[in-house]
């Protein structure tokens, strides 16, 4: 790396390089000196701070740290060369020695004249000039120049350009995570379509919305399950949905970063606002029985500081928990104050009920799809209540003639049903309601089918906020069928009355065993009736109702039939009465007496209530009312349907108290307000608002905050050359990596911000360039001088992603759903992979049908045990933030591709598809290989190819067993029409493409 | 610097190996090149005590009450409240906001061996090695709740995403088998309480390269995802298989040549490798009928004694740190019953452990720790006892340390680790330190700092070393 680092450096006069402070000096100073001379207060020692200019260059100067241009008369230089060990720096119990280079650097950097310059990351952005270059006809864009003017400095030719296929290869994994088809690579190779055209179109497609998705969730930690102790699942989908629409859409980033942050806080904010806000909620929470809630607030705070650095701030804020950052000019102050703007959170910090899957607060998330159906639906509702309300001659006639009889009493009791055969008030149906019918033998009182309720214990079925009620007369009397089981009778019956929002209303029969009213008392909400009736016939239960609390006028609004042990039936249930066509009505309105007053004494209220109280029960609009009933519960189930998902509610912010050495039991630290870091914010907020997430998201693409514009495009970068341009896109601080081309990144960071923050305009300026379109092809020149890559003389390889090796693979088959969002999905997973959860235990059901076929970005993402082929290729766990993701090679990822049957079955796929393509073997080679490298097999490929499908056919053909066995991975049908030993056998010529490093390799 | 990425480490092996495989295929790859994987450290720092760990992991907190701590003035105090000196302003968990009761220990100590050494007589099997033992009465963690508090045992932080202890040393030591991974984990569930809920987080290699995570071995099923238990036939044709998948990797390296190739060409080999040898690791029909009975399983049958059986015969192949959890030990309620019933499920099987390791002339330089993720409350929880974090005790043998020694107290009442007390960080600090290695150099660059398994303290306990 140094040697390198060195090799590139411009001359200086004769044969000294010349030293740049930020790019050499001050790496060698932040890890060898700023522990204890640097950003941390606490720790910095005999009061010098080498981490700032005004450190560096005291103007109170008892000693000189710096004399520029002579070392000799330098203390720091003085100090780190110091013969003597016990005064020598930095000290021996640092453990850590400058190296005689490093010496060297600092010397001849204060010999040059000790130049100070700010580090890399931190100024405001400045968009830099675009270098000249000799060959400019290697110049597409500045990016080539960037890249172009380090080359020629170094003597190295760039690459020639990628073949057609390579070229179209990549494109396609790097902006879709989905390998270019056969056809795409023959249209670019034949020249049908240009590059440009062709990123365009994959630009344009959903699977670009996925792919970067992929990456930001990476860096937001989105999963499907809460990460603590029992891991229990939660609905977070639809915010993994909002990031695929928005990328895909190319939704500004500032506007992108301010809905996430504060999408809530909008005004009116829209439903897509409010999903994106769940950003707020991505972080792990605990249903941990005796956790201290104190503490895991805390815990969530910080994580969410912690996230919100890396993604924004690129910066390890983090560090600054317990103590002022030791590397960068973070303050504990700077942590606290940006947890503050996060304590508005409504949450708990221990959920407590993980039975109940809700992670509270919630919210049901409609798509534009539901809403649109739910809109049409209480369209429809509204069109019959107004049908039923509306004006019409034939019902005022009607209502007219009821009028004058309803008020008569009748002579004689007449018994009003209430509920016959079905539960027909509205309201709330809940309980056991187990209808039996009579045509198939049950006892039957009215009608056509009775209740059979049954149980050891206590058991019941009940309803309540009817929309038809029930209003008592004088002298009514409320009543109840049933019909006790001769063998085995019930111990005991009761039978109670909703009124006013409450169940305090009850008689009973028989043994005191119903705990409801309180057993063994005597009141309105609990009163003996004597002992049980005859069993083995239908008997009718009748209850005064002034014995319960129920005085004339009153309106019910529900009933509950319940027994303790035994079997009963139950039918109709009503009123006895002598005005029963005033029995049942809508509402609570005293229909009798407003039937009672004159004509004239009537007010229009009155009108208006007599009206809706007789179109609710006449006969005339019973149709209309029964579909009204049945529109209403659709829509019910349609919102019960809907996901309900983690929702950020804003509530009065907690108070924030910087914790001394981060001790969430230690109170004495000052209360803290929200502020952005405060080097990197003007304004010290004195205006007396206190700021909040909205604030945040703004300041986060304000221009006080250059690191989200370099952050971003670094990050970028990456995902199209393998390696940011700094190599380390969590830390842009003093200890990560300097960018291989500064200026480059800060072109494109200025480029980002300037562009209106257009990510896909940042892409499309990557894509079109020179650089971008390089050959990846090893270069012997170039294998000790540039190991790494970092001159970018070539474009890198590297292994694919966990999710876009599955999708190659299931695409590659023909077997992939494409289908974009939804909920997660369960492909196969090995059983008992999830047999250390508990709370509760629980199994990996795996889906049927599509479900096992979508993209990686979908397979439920649980953070304690990931999908076993996810972690074997170095998916995150998602507990925390993860901007680089490992690229190991193991065992494992050999295992998984071998054996998972999501791969054995798409070999199987492929090998159909090849024998259906052609009959002759050769062609049927180059058709797998076609289906996942795009390109035909080479000559020795093939040899090796149809050997194996030699040998594996004989092999295969001794052990019918193992073509089953082979066969029967996957739950897709076997075609009818190949013959097992042959698909068996082509199986595994699929499985040797499906293997390959190259299939599984980005070009 | 010792951020040296994978990248580089497999670049180096790659341009070693390159000259020697051109042509060649995967199967005449010297095995010893790439598989048998050294480790990071060119040299150790000191003279290693140990080679290997095997780490008994008593998920959930055993009680520090009824196994190694005797407190009888906890016994004459039964019932009384818990003196706020004590109490006052410290953590508690599910006994927040309740009474805090002397609760007596729930079975008898005696003492063992030579050395005396005290220890519940729920373990006769255990205290048979007495005289091997070091116990520790004086630990102390930071984190009184399951999950992190696990998380801080293995990785020396409360926070996800570090590597834990078994990464850190395969990735320090390299692993000295070609055939199966340097670092196993088994699980098994128990009888005696509610079965704590173990993350892969516990055996991650965090921002260490993903070859050093530790690879989760099931008793039932696929011993190993994706390693099926293939019959001779079968075998023949992943051969077969491996074989072509090997020729045309190694011709694309010769048209492009990639480290990486190299590398995968090794691990197909190592994959292929672990079909049998897994298969042949967990057939324990191979082990006597005494072997057996002495740790009371009849076979791989998921429990914590076959585990123990199992851990043994990884060891002998070569395997740089297991880690065995008996997820039973989270006590809150109906202690006395539920002791007996864990006890019984560990001591057999940990004694054979440690007696069969002493017979075969492994105990020497094999580091035994057998603790939980932290101790149990001297106050009452009902019939139980809950989290505790200022007090606890384990158990260490073999791999240098001083048997028949008990290190440390806490105070009359079981509370508070008084007398030497050892952090977790002290711990690793000293389990490094005889494997040969200075916590304070085991380190890896990730955001702009190095971080190690004792994050910025650990100091090495020498009174534990013999």
């Amino acid at each position: 790396m140094n040697a390198l680092l060195f090799s590139i450096l411009p001359l200086f006069g004769g044969d000294e390089p010349t030293v740049s402070f930020d790019r050499d000096v001050r790496p060698i100073l932040s890890g060898m000196c700023f522990e204890c001379h640097g950003p941390d207060a606490k720790q910095r020692q005999a009061r010098l701070r080498l981490d700032t200019r005004e450190g560096m260059f005291p103007e109170r100067k008892p000693t000189r740290v710096i004399t520029p241009g002579d070392p000799q008369e330098s203390e720091l230089y003085l100090l780190i060369t110091e013969s003597d060990p016990e005064f020598r720096m930095p000290p021996e119990e640092f453990r850590h020695t400058l190296k005689p280079s490093q010496i060297d650097t600092i010397r001849r950097w204060i010999e040059q004249g000790a130049e100070y310059e700010s580090h890399w990351a931190w100024p405001a952005l400045k968009r830099p000039d675009v270098p000249s270059v000799h060959d400019s006809s290697w110049v597409r864009n500045p990016i080539d120049c960037f890249i172009l003017a380090r080359l020629e400095e170094e003597g190295v030719q760039p690459s020639p350009p990628a073949s057609p296929r390579a070229l179209a290869r990549r494109l396609a994994l790097d902006i879709t995570g989905l390998p270019a088809s056969a056809e795409q690579v023959a249209a670019l190779q034949r020249g049908e379509i240009a590059a440009a055209e062709f990123s365009e179109q994959l630009l344009a497609s959903p699977h670009y919305g996925e792919r970067m998705a992929q990456h930001w969730l990476d860096l937001v930690r989105y999963a499907d399950t809460v990460g603590y102790h029992g891991d229990q699942a939660w609905t977070m989908w639809p915010y993994r949905d909002y990031v695929i629409r928005s990328f895909q859409e190319n939704q500004p980033f500032d506007e992108f970063t301010l809905e996430q942050l504060g999408g809530d806080l909008i005004e009116d904010a829209s439903m897509t606002e409010k999903v994106a806000a769940a950003y707020n909620r991505l972080n792990m929470v605990t249903f941990e029985g005796g956790s201290q809630a104190k503490e895991f607030l805390l815990k969530y705070a910080a994580d969410r500081v912690r996230n919100f650095s890396t993604v924004w701030l690129g910066s390890t804020v983090g560090c600054a928990e317990c103590h002022d950052h030791k590397f960068d000019p973070y303050t504990m102050r700077d942590f606290y104050s940006l947890s503050a703007y996060f304590a508005d959170i409504d949450e708990k910090g221990v959920f407590d009920d993980f039975q109940s899957r809700k992670v509270p607060p919630q919210m049901r998330v409609a798509s534009e799809d539901q809403r649109a159906r739910m809109d049409q639906a209480g369209a429809h509702i509204r069109a019959l209540e107004s049908a039923i309300d509306g004006d019409d001659e034939s019902l005022s006639t009607a209502q007219a003639a009821w009028e004058s009889t309803a008020g008569v009493l009748s002579k004689e009791l007449v018994e009003v049903d209430w509920v016959d055969d079905a539960q027909g008030n509205g309201g709330s149906t809940e309980g056991t309601w187990t209808f039996v019918e009579g045509a198939e033998g049950a006892p039957v009182h009215s009608g056509s089918n009775s209740l059979r309720q049954e149980d050891a214990g206590n058991i019941q079925h009940f309803f309540r906020s009817a929309e038809r009620t029930l209003r008592v007369q004088a002298g009514d009397l409320l009543f109840a069928w049933v019909h006790l089981d001769a063998a085995n009778p019930p111990e005991e019956l009761m039978l109670q009355f909703w009124v006013a929002g409450s169940w305090e209303h009850r008689v009973f029969w028989g043994a005191d065993q119903i705990p409801y009213g309180g057993i063994g008392t005597d009141h309105e909400g609990h009163r003996p009736l004597g002992a049980l009736p005859e069993t083995g016939k239908w008997l009718r239960l009748c209850v005064d109702p002034a014995l319960v609390g129920i005085p004339a006028g009153t309106v019910i609004g529900g009933m509950a039939f319940t027994q303790f042990g035994g079997l009963a039936h139950w039918d109709e249930a009503g009123v006895e009465t002598r005005s029963p066509a005033l029995a049942l009505g809508a509402g609570d309105v005293d229909v009798v007496g407003i039937l009672r007053k004159p004509l004239a004494k009537r007010s229009p209220e009155d009108l208006a209530a007599l009206r809706a109280h007789f179109r609710s029960l006449t006969p005339l609009l019973e149709a209309e009312r029964a579909e009204l009933t049945k529109a209403r519960e659709a829509l019910a189930a349609m919102e019960e349907g809907l996901p309900q998902m983690l929702a950020t509610v804003s509530v009065a912010p907690r108070a924030v108290r910087i914790l001394p050495r981060g001790d969430w039991m230690d109170d004495s630290g000052e209360i803290v307000s929200p502020a952005a870091p405060a080097f990197l914010s003007q304004d010290n907020p004195a205006s007396g608002a206190r700021a909040n997430r909205h604030d945040l998201g703004a300041w986060a693409t304000s221009e006080e905050n250059p690191l989200a514009s370099r952050a971003f495009v670094n990050r970028i970068w990456k995902l199209f050359f393998g390696e940011s341009l700094a190599k380390d896109p969590d830390d842009l601080g003093n200890q990560g990596a300097r960018p291989t081309h500064p200026e480059l990144l800060e072109w494109l960071a200025v480029e980002f911000v300037e562009s209106g923050w257009d990510v896909k305009h940042i892409i499309r300026t990557i894509l079109d360039s020179n650089t971008y379109r390089q050959s990846s092809h090893a270069r012997p020149d170039l294998h000790d001088r540039d190991p790494h890559n970092e001159l970018l003389a070539r474009q890198s390889r590297w292994r694919l992603d966990a999710e876009f090796i599955r999708d190659g693979a299931l695409q590659a088959s023909g077997l992939l759903v494409k289908t974009v969002g939804g909920p997660s999905v369960k492909p196969y997973q090995p059983a008992g992979h999830w047999r250390e959860l508990n709370f509760p235990m629980r199994t990996w059901e795996p889906d049927s049908g599509d479900s096992l076929y979508r993209r990686g970005l979908y397979t439920f993402w649980c953070r304690s045990f990931l999908h076993p082929a996810m972690d074997a290729f170095d998916a995150p766990s998602r507990e925390e933030s993860c901007a680089r993701r490992n690229r190991s090679n193991t065992p494992q990822q050999a295992l998984t591709l071998l054996n998972d049957p999501t791969f054995v079955e798409a070999a199987r796929a492929t090998a159909a598809l090849a024998l259906r393509a052609s009959t002759d073997d050769t062609d049927r080679v180059h058709h797998i290989f076609q289906r996942f490298l795009a390109r035909d097999a080479r000559p020795p490929e093939l040899t090796e190819a149809l050997s194996l499908l030699r040998a594996e056919h004989a092999r295969l053909a001794a052990n019918p067993e193992l073509t089953t066995a082979l066969l029967s991975k996957g739950a897709s049908p076997l075609p009818a029409d190949i013959h097992p030993l042959d698909l068996a056998s082509w199986t595994q010529v699929a499985r040797l493409v499906l293997n390959l490093h190259e299939t599984i390799t980005r070009t | 610097m010792a951020n040296t990425t994978p990248f580089t480490r497999r670049g180096f092996l790659g341009t070693a190996g390159a000259g020697v495989l051109s042509g060649a295929f995967a199967n005449l790859l010297a095995p010893d090149a790439i598989a048998r994987d050294g480790g990071i450290l060119d040299a150790l720092h000191t003279a290693p005590r140990a080679r290997r760990v095997i780490h008994l992991c008593m998920a959930g907190g055993p009680s520090h009450l009824e196994t190694f701590d005797y407190k009888p003035e906890l016994a004459r105090r039964d019932g009384q409240s818990m003196p706020e000196s004590l109490t006052k302003g410290q953590q508690v968990a599910q006994l927040q906001g309740q009474a805090l009761n002397c609760f007596a220990p729930q079975f008898p100590f005696a003492r063992y061996g030579e050395s005396g050494q005290e220890i519940c007589t729920l373990f006769p099997h255990i205290a048979h090695h007495a005289d091997k033992l070091l116990i520790v009465r004086s630990m102390h963690t930071d984190q009184i709740n399951h999950d992190p508090a696990h998380t801080m045992m293995n990785t020396g932080s409360g926070l996800s995403g570090r590597p834990s202890m078994g990464a850190w040393l395969t990735w320090g030591l390299g692993v000295e088998t070609e055939d199966l991974p340097g670092y196993i984990v088994l699980t098994s569930v128990g009888k005696g309480g509610q079965s704590q809920p173990i993350a892969a987080r516990q055996w991650s290699s965090g921002f260490l390269p993903g070859k050093h995570q530790g690879v989760s071995l099931k008793s039932q099923g696929e011993a190993v995802h994706y390693v099926s238990s293939p019959d001779s036939a079968e075998l023949a044709g992943q051969r077969r298989l491996v074989d072509s998948i090997a020729r045309l990797n190694t011709l694309e390296n010769e048209r492009n040549p990639d480290p990486e190739i190299i590398t995968r060409l090794a691990q197909y080999e190592l994959a292929f490798r672990m079909q049998t040898s897994v298969p042949e690791l967990m057939d324990l029909s191979q082990e006597s009928a005494e072997t057996l009975e002495l740790y009371g399983t009849s076979g791989a049958d998921g429990t914590y004694a076959a585990n123990c059986l199992l851990a043994r015969r990884l060891l002998e192949r070569g395997t740089r740190f297991v880690q065995l959890y008996h997820r039973g030990w989270d006590h809150h309620g109906g202690i006395h019953k539920s002791m007996k019933i864990t006890s019984k499920e560990v001591d057999q099987a940990t004694g054979a452990l440690l007696s069969d390791l002493d017979r075969r002339g492994m105990l020497d330089d094999t580091l035994v720790i057998w603790g939980g993720e932290f101790g149990r409350t001297p106050m009452a929880q009902g019939s139980g006892r809950d989290h505790h974090i200022k007090g606890f005790s384990l158990f260490m043998a073999g791999g240098g340390v001083r048997g028949g020694t008990a290190y440390g107290a806490t105070d009359e009442l079981g509370y508070a680790a008084v007398q030497n007390p050892v952090h977790v960080h002290d711990l690793h600090a000293t389990m490094l330190h005889l494997l040969g290695i200075d916590h304070e150099r085991l380190l890896f660059r990730v955001q702009g700092r190095d971080y190690r398994l004792t994050d910025v303290s650990g100091n090495i306990i020498h009174d534990w070393i013999a």
